[in-house]
């Protein structure tokens, strides 16, 4: 009984973690540029790649594998923070310019005047 | 000096901790073997005079636990607002710069807070100088709630720079 408790939670762990990848994907896809794209991709570092783990240790038990896949974690959140901050500042100091609110605004008052 | 070889020790103890979770062989041969490289690093990593508070912050670890599951149920909550974002027809972002204080004074606390910054969705830090951090931020509700700046007084308290 405890054991299809654990099975059923993984499972929920393991879709919520893909369903949050494949909006990470979604959003890739349909934002405007490569600043808030990251905003995006940094979904499926964070809460994809979190369930999906959280729902494999479930699968795996106590064991080795468990340890194992809990240090993949640890390394995922001290490493993605460092290798987005590294791809933003490249893109803003090669002259990328963020498409901000303002431009947003005044796009849209374009589309409506004529 | 005497802190030197503290943080010498527990960087052997980390590394050979992760050492047997990944190895997974524990005979005495591989066993031996795994202690010596492990050693072997810690040495090098004297001569390059690389052990110090920054590399290898243990004074950090009992203040960390209080930030850390913080900082987990942060990001949740910040999955969950870009999740909608993405997900609604209309695509609601306002993409908003800006500059946040760092009031931390130490390199370490500032790289601290930034990578906090980072890890959250919805706001990515992509410049740090001069005690401030420049954040692109998706919407200019999450930019209000940096200001804000409970985050920067959490991660001061945890580097103990809070007096």
């Amino acid at each position: 009984m405890s054991m299809m408790i654990i099975d059923i939670l993984s499972w929920l762990l393991i879709i919520a973690g893909s369903f949050s990848m494949i909006v990470g994907g979604v959003g890739v896809l349909r934002l405007p540029d490569v600043y808030t794209r990251m905003h995006a991709a940094s979904i499926t570092d964070t809460l994809g790649a979190g369930t999906i783990i959280a729902g494999l240790i479930l699968q795996a038990g106590i064991s080795l594998i468990a340890a194992k896949l809990l240090l993949i974690l640890i390394f995922i959140f001290f490493t993605s923070p460092a290798a987005s901050f590294a791809l933003a500042h490249a893109a803003l100091s090669s002259g990328v310019e963020p498409i901000l609110d303002s431009d947003l605004r005044s796009d849209e008052e374009k589309e409506k005047s004529p | 000096m005497g802190n030197r070889f503290i943080h010498s020790i527990s960087l052997g103890a980390v590394l050979f901790a992760v050492w047997l979770v990944l190895s997974g062989h524990y005979t005495l041969l591989i066993t031996t073997l795994g202690v010596i490289s492990c050693a072997v690093v810690v040495s090098i990593m004297q001569r390059m005079d690389l052990i110090d508070q920054e590399g290898h912050p243990i004074h950090l670890t009992w203040r960390a636990f209080t930030y850390i599951p913080w900082l987990i149920i942060e990001i949740i909550k910040a999955n969950i607002d870009v999740l909608k974002l993405i997900l609604a027809p209309s695509l609601p972002v306002t993409p908003t710069l800006l500059r946040v204080k760092a009031s931390q004074t130490s390199d370490l606390g500032q790289v601290i807070y930034a990578n906090s910054i980072t890890l959250t969705p919805g706001t990515i830090s992509v410049d740090v100088a001069n005690g401030e951090i420049l954040v692109h931020a998706l919407t200019r509700s999450g930019a209000e709630d940096l200001m804000g700046g409970e985050m920067d007084r959490r991660v001061t308290r945890m580097v103990g720079e809070d007096k």
